[in-house]
């Protein structure tokens, strides 16, 4: 994929596209050829940038961060209440907050320095791989489907589902340890894998729109999660008025770095850092073999460039679809098991997807759907909530900012041109300078 | 399937019985799908296991008026386990002769009629099974549905603009959290409701320039360009609520619109409460429907909408703007859901609260596709999703056992069914969600 990103390299791709479609040979007359999905443009967009605009875009984001963070401090508006007579002090109260702010979200993110000892320092940072872990294995999924040329916008019912079977398995099925974690693990992988695979046996066998199926399906396994919190008998814990499970089983909890590091004989600690981890790791290193180095990967990257040249060339495009949407629902699955049997075990409600589902798909454009890429950007996602929370203890700093530093970060990814006007850039690979660029894509896009 | 079918469940049966050598003047695609009567006989049959498998005694009582009222109708009460079973049988009957319609009928499909008294025959089966022994406040029913639907219906009418135009809104949801939030405080600083309410418009319109901006400019997909939005417009709105807003209580407490009944029309029996006791925001949402109806199918206008959502580049060839025509009306489709942002604020609720719109637009995204993009039946639509959430609320306060949970899903699982193609054919506008580039 070669780094032309600008609206006017656009062009010749579009036409080709329709061409392809309008002489689509071997087709009955009276059937349309179905239209390319508006995933495949998305990943020639999304894998075309390069890192310099990532950096960028995140630069963008924290800059509104900073000045949703000024506005709104208290200090900083009573000093701009005498800006005039005593400017300076605006100047020094607005680098307070903002300062105070991004510390803080340092300290709960990687390193505090206020512990005593490098033990409790560095807790921060696998609080961060913690907050990571169920982004980076829901994000591989999206971004898996995203290759494809679908939109898994459904990874909050699947996480829902997948959870909802990962506890259910934890309590319900006694086991040896590690054998339970495992099965508990796999049945979330298949429940959202069931979940997901759904959506792609729709499109592929009715032609719905995976966009609509997906949202619709989240709201659906909310509903029927939540039924099943407050139903004796199903997921509700005994004798709880409350909708909230019982908390997964001992053996099938996933082992946890305090775990290992008392095992070993060192000191008490409290790291939240589980297993889980691991396994997103692995499934890191599957998604990156799967769609680089395996025959179906060649398949789905094939599906996803083109699926009507997919189709000519031989490749089943529908059965493309339901693996690629069944892999993805398995991957975001993922994610709910790491929920359930690692960061919160003492049983779970029906908002146990913490809105990853969500945030997996910015994490998927922010990691340009590749597999390393997911893995780093669900690590600075993971980092951006961790410090979150702390900004939000410290600094009285609402952590809803992340969803918005979050947004902002993805829309800027999606458009690179936006931030080249913004930072002045050349177009990549050009000559021209940027404001020829700038003014030749404005024409276009006019 | 039973019959040899293409892709999208359509039979070719040529009108022209070919003979031998009869030449075969032209081939008419008949629809014969087998899909929606299955779907009638899935409710038939839940109709016999109510009546049947798990019948439930006693007398529903359904009361169609309230105290208030000017005519008193005397409440109607039905035996509850003769009216299920009577009614179960009625709706069997009616299931057969979908089918017979199907297979049978010149045109294949079950009419609209059969349809409309099948789904009127369940509901009052259901009904009456879910209220055994107790008593249905009907008008309560139907004044809670509108009030529920009245956000779904403007943010589903901003859909429909927006997606004829060729730009898929996935954006309803922030733009009616986006609205309700500006109406909210703009009302309470300038105590005036109708400040609030050009407030909440004019939010829906920003976050609808955004997506424009980012989907026609900066060509990225509308999908993602909406879902992004969605989470900056909650991200945003609730770090101002707890940052300012719960501090400042005073920015949380808009002035509301105050019930404006309509004389004559509000005194007709069950209906008049239900329409014509409202605020002017309900008002205005009749008004919308009719505008956005005539508007888009009557006017020049409107012309040039579904042309550039249908066909932008044939469009472009005999002069319209495409983009620009894209940019503007989906802006104007943001101030219609703006509007049904400020409804919780400013009508229904009376303060913001975190994500208080909590869904809706995503119900109201679920309006315009089982509306099939027609600003009628998308706001029937609504008003089903909104009678469907509604009639939850009021078995779960009468004691019913329908889980409530299941009712809630329903305007989900509907939608699934219609774009699945087991609720007639859904086919969205040809050029939404493709940008256009001019070459």
């Amino acid at each position: 994929m070669s780094t032309e990103n600008t609206i006017d390299g656009e062009i010749p791709a579009q036409g080709a596209a329709a061409e392809a479609a309008g002489i689509e040979p071997g087709q009955a007359p009276n059937v349309e050829p179905p239209p390319e999905p508006a995933g495949n443009r998305v990943i020639r967009e999304i894998m075309s940038g390069n890192a310099v605009l990532s950096f960028l875009a995140i630069v963008l984001g924290l800059l509104v961060a900073s000045v949703l963070i000024a506005i709104t401090d208290p200090g900083v508006q009573a000093a701009a209440g005498y800006l005039f007579a005593r400017p300076g002090d605006t100047f020094v109260a607005i680098g307070n907050a903002i300062g105070g702010a991004y510390y803080a979200l340092f300290q709960g993110s990687i390193y505090n320095f206020q512990r005593p000892g490098f033990g409790s320092g560095i807790r921060p940072l696998t609080e961060t791989l913690t907050f990571a872990t169920p982004l980076i294995a829901a994000g591989l999924g999206v971004a898996l489907a995203f290759r494809v040329g679908l939109f898994n916008i459904g990874g909050r019912g699947q996480i829902i589902i997948a959870a909802a079977v990962a506890g259910w398995i934890s309590w319900s099925f006694p086991m040896p340890f590690f054998i339970h974690m495992l099965v508990a693990t796999l049945g979330a992988i298949v429940g959202g894998a069931v979940w997901g695979g759904l959506v792609g046996l729709l499109k592929a066998r009715t032609g719905a729109h995976e966009v609509i199926v997906t949202i619709m399906l989240n709201y659906v396994a909310f509903y029927l999660v939540a039924f099943l919190l407050r139903t004796q008998g199903a997921l509700q814990a005994n004798g709880s008025n409350n909708p909230v499970s019982p908390p997964a089983d001992a053996t099938a909890v996933y082992p946890n770095l305090t775990n290992l590091i008392t095992a070993l004989g060192g000191p008490p600690t409290s790291f939240r850092l589980h297993f889980g981890f691991i396994l997103v790791i692995l499934a890191t290193i599957f998604v990156w073999y799967l769609l680089n180095r395996s025959s179906l990967g060649f398949r789905f990257r094939a599906v996803g460039e083109n699926p009507n040249a997919a189709r000519v060339a031989g490749i089943n495009v529908k059965t493309v679809y339901i693996l690629a949407m069944v892999l993805s629902g398995a991957l975001v699955g993922l994610a709910g098991a790491a929920q359930v049997l690692g960061t919160t075990t003492t049983g779970f409600s029906s908002g146990v997807d913490a809105g990853i589902g969500f945030d997996a798909i910015t994490v998927a454009l922010l990691g340009r759907s590749k597999p390393w890429g997911v893995f780093f950007a669900g690590i600075l996602f993971g980092a951006l909530k961790a410090g979150g929370y702390l900004m939000q203890a410290s600094q009285g700093i609402p952590i809803d900012i992340i969803l918005v530093v979050q947004s902002v970060v993805v829309l800027f990814i999606a458009a690179p041109p936006l931030v080249r006007s913004v930072f002045r850039l050349p177009r990549p690979g050009g000559v021209r300078p940027a404001r020829r660029t700038r003014r030749a894509a404005e024409a276009v896009a006019k | 399937m039973t019959r040899r079918e293409s892709q999208d469940g359509a039979t070719l049966v040529p009108t022209h019985p070919a003979g031998a050598d009869a030449p075969i003047v032209h081939e008419k695609a008949v629809m014969r799908s087998l899909k929606f009567p299955i779907v009638l006989d899935v409710f038939a049959v839940i109709a016999l296991i109510l009546a049947f498998a798990l019948p439930r005694s006693g007398t529903s009582t359904f009361s169609l008026s309230t105290a208030k009222d000017l005519f008193q109708i005397p409440p109607i009460p039905v035996p509850t386990v003769a009216t299920v079973i009577a009614v179960a049988i009625l709706l069997v009957a009616l299931a057969v002769l979908a089918h017979l319609y199907v297979a049978r009928s010149a045109s294949g499909r079950v009419p609209l009629w059969l349809t409309t008294v099948f789904a009127l025959l369940f509901l009052f089966a259901f009904l009456a099974w879910a209220s055994a022994g107790k008593t249905i406040p009907v008008p309560g029913l139907l004044v809670g549905s509108l009030a529920l639907s009245t956000p779904l219906i403007f943010g589903a009418l901003g859909g429909v603009i927006s997606e004829r135009v060729g730009v898929v809104n996935v954006a309803i949801e922030g733009q009616l959290l986006g609205g309700a939030f500006t109406g909210a405080v703009v009302g309470s600083i300038t105590h005036s409701p109708w400040a609030g309410l050009i407030a909440a418009m004019v939010a829906g319109v920003l976050v609808a320039m955004l997506l424009a901006v980012f989907s026609i400019r900066y060509v990225v997909d509308q999908v993602i360009v909406g879902v992004v939005l969605n989470v900056l417009v909650t991200g945003l709105t609730s770090f101002f609520y707890s940052k300012v807003l719960a501090a400042d209580q005073s920015l949380n407490h808009p002035v509301r619109f105050t019930k404006l009944p309509i004389p004559g029309l509000s005194e007709i029996p069950i209906i008049g409460p239900v329409f014509f006791q409202q605020t002017i925001i309900v008002y205005l949402m009749y008004v919308a429907v009719i505008a956005v109806w005539f508007g888009l199918f009557k006017t020049r206008w409107g012309l040039r909408l579904r042309s550039v959502g249908e066909h932008p580049t044939a469009a472009d060839t005999v002069g319209i703007n495409v983009n620009r025509t894209r940019f503007w009306n989906v802006s104007i489709a943001g101030a219609i859901a703006g509007i049904g942002g400020a409804y919780f604020t400013l009508d229904s609720v009376g303060t913001f609260s975190k994500e208080m719109t909590n869904g809706a637009g995503f119900i109201a995204l679920a309006a315009v596709i089982f509306g099939r993009w027609d600003p009628i039946r998308a706001t029937l639509a609504g008003l089903m999703f909104g009678f469907a959430t509604n009639l939850q609320y009021q078995l779960a306060s009468i004691g019913s056992p329908v889980p409530s949970e299941f009712l809630l899903m329903l305007p989900y699982v509907v939608t699934i069914l219609a774009v699945a193609g087991f609720v007639g054919q859904v086919r969205g506008p040809a050029a939404a969600n493709k940008p256009y580039i001019k070459s």
